[in-house]
């Protein structure tokens, strides 16, 4: 059996997991619900992150930064490749909360999403 | 006409509009100093935000844009670019928009101003004023909102959440992180963050060390370092230098008070208001919440800090004055302090709330609740730390059967 201990991050609260697994099994404890349970399943397994990053667009002359997320976890040995896609990708239109910015992010199936907007009345770069 | 006037459009300020409206108050007046509302959020561009009121987790960006419809919807009133200069004894607010000086006579106010970094100056770290030196926050806003890539090379002094999260960031930006260090044995930020912030990218922590100088003519060049005895003091002989060419401090948060400190009586502790269990201050029809009030971790709790204060304030609103009789919250051992930092028992809550931070790290010990001397709360919590802020709640059952002159809350075996 090999032990892994990693905190989970499924939530803020952050449980010290202690995990036990071979080619068949995996043991868990420490979880004080079921995120922590399936967090620590897959870090074994296919561990994966989401991850968050700000974004230039330049809509009209106006140079606004918008703020995007991974829809759901990409792989974690992904993490930097997915983060030159979101970089190279140029942004030239009006962007509102919830757009999807790419599309199946390199065939994860994953989509890019906006959360913030550049439509609307603040100052931009 | 305002009814209402909330000092600051942030998590604070938007959840408590939210409350006053949905209780049917018609003017409320949000003061706003940024050309949007939403404070903080919007920088926060990692999630972690909005699992126990949103139910899911989001981004700051989408917490704040979930506030900011249901404000909208609400039609709550916010005023841009807009500061208060003055708020004197009587609740008269002398604010600066672009209409000019305008004096408001609310009936009530809610202080929602939220909190400023502690700079580099204030923690005296000695060497060059070069540029390249960032409080963590400053450096997040110029890459998150203004698009600036801000070095090449960084050491970062703090290892709180927004160290740990400028960490990942920089390092998401291609810009090497070569140390964290933090002077305290431990981290004051979520175990979470030192996992997918520290771990995942083995970026070098060292506990125990601190900077002893910054080394630079133009631009930052270098940092020296040492570790730091049980007092925090370095010991000179530890010092290494480490080459960078930026330094972001993380180095604590202040809750904002500046307008109003000379008018309230202030918790040294804190550095935020002293309130009661209905977020009231010291002046009656003042009160206060979120960042503010007293830095939090989590910004949920920021929101039902807000709804109660402002469900108060409206209260206060509609039927005046009511007369308290304030019992102080005393703090033993082990507990930094509470809030609210007194319980009025003529209050009609059903359960008085109360938040609080240990001074120190504490495993297996129990949070013990006194009445009068009685212990009434012997609960054993397996770990607590100066960094995650605990919440207990006490029945008001509890309270009114005794004559309570007396609450002590304290960390024990």
């Amino acid at each position: 059996m090999n032990i892994r201990e990693f905190i989970c991050i499924g939530c803020p609260v952050g449980c010290e997991l202690k995990v036990s697994f071979d080619n068949k099994t995996i043991n868990v404890t420490g979880n004080q619900c079921i995120i922590g349970k399936k967090f620590a399943e897959e870090e074994i397994t296919d561990p994966r992150r989401n991850i968050s990053m700000a974004v230039k667009t330049n809509l009209n002359g106006k140079k606004i930064m918008v703020s995007v997320k991974t829809e759901s976890e990409i792989p974690k040995d992904m993490i930097f490749q997915v983060i030159k896609e979101i970089k190279n990708k140029k942004i030239t239109y009006a962007v509102n909360v919830g757009d999807v910015i790419i599309k199946n992010v390199l065939d994860t199936g994953i989509d890019i999403v906006a959360t913030s907007s550049n439509v609307g009345d603040f100052n931009g770069l | 006409m305002t009814d209402l006037l909330i000092v600051g459009g942030g998590p604070a300020g938007l959840s408590a509009a939210i409350k006053a409206k949905e209780l049917g108050l018609e003017n409320v007046l949000v003061i706003e100093r940024n050309n949007r509302d939403g404070g903080i959020l919007n920088q926060c561009i990692h999630s972690g935000f909005g699992i126990k009121y949103f139910k899911e987790e989001l981004t700051g960006p989408e917490y704040a844009y979930k506030l900011s419809e249901r404000a909208r919807e609400l039609n709550v009133d916010i005023k841009f670019n807009s500061i208060v200069l003055d708020i004197d004894e009587n609740k008269n607010t002398k604010i600066l928009s672009e209409n000019g000086v305008e004096i408001l006579k609310p009936k009530a106010i809610i202080l929602a101003m939220g909190c400023r970094e502690r700079p580099r100056g204030a923690i005296n770290i000695p060497g060059d004023r070069c540029s390249g030196i960032f409080s963590a926050g400053t450096a997040q806003e110029l890459m998150n909102l203004k698009g600036y890539t801000i070095g090449k090379e960084a050491v970062i002094l703090g290892s709180g959440d927004i160290g740990l999260i400028m960490t990942r960031r920089l390092t998401f930006e291609g810009v090497k992180v070569k140390a964290v260090l933090e002077i305290m044995p431990y981290s004051s930020g979520l175990k979470r963050n030192i996992a997918q912030c520290i771990y995942d990218f083995n970026i070098p922590l060292y506990y125990n060390h601190t900077i002893t100088e910054i080394i630079g003519k133009e631009r930052v060049e270098a940092v020296k370092v040492s570790s730091v005895d049980e007092n925090r003091n370095p010991i000179m002989e530890t010092e290494k230098i480490i080459s960078c060419d930026t330094v972001l401090f993380s180095v604590g948060l202040i809750p904002e008070n500046e307008i109003i400190r000379n008018k309230i009586k202030m918790s040294e502790i804190t550095g935020g208001a002293i309130v009661d269990n209905s977020y009231e201050t010291s002046t009656r029809g003042v009160f206060s919440c979120g960042n503010t009030l007293h830095v939090h971790d989590i910004v949920d709790n920021v929101t039902f800090e807000a709804f109660k204060a402002s469900a108060n304030a409206v209260d206060y609103i509609r039927n005046n004055e009511k007369n308290k009789n304030l019992i102080k919250i005393e703090t033993g051992q082990g507990v930094r302090y509470t809030i609210p930092n007194f319980i009025d028992i003529n209050s009609d809550d059903e359960n008085f709330d109360i938040k609080f931070r240990t001074d120190n790290i504490y495993k297996n010990k129990k949070i013990k609740v006194y009445i009068n001397d009685e212990i009434i709360m012997d609960r054993k919590k397996k770990i607590m730390s100066p960094g995650e802020m605990e919440i207990i709640s006490i029945a008001k059952d509890n309270i009114s059967k005794k004559c309570l002159e007396k609450v002590l809350i304290k960390v024990g075996e």
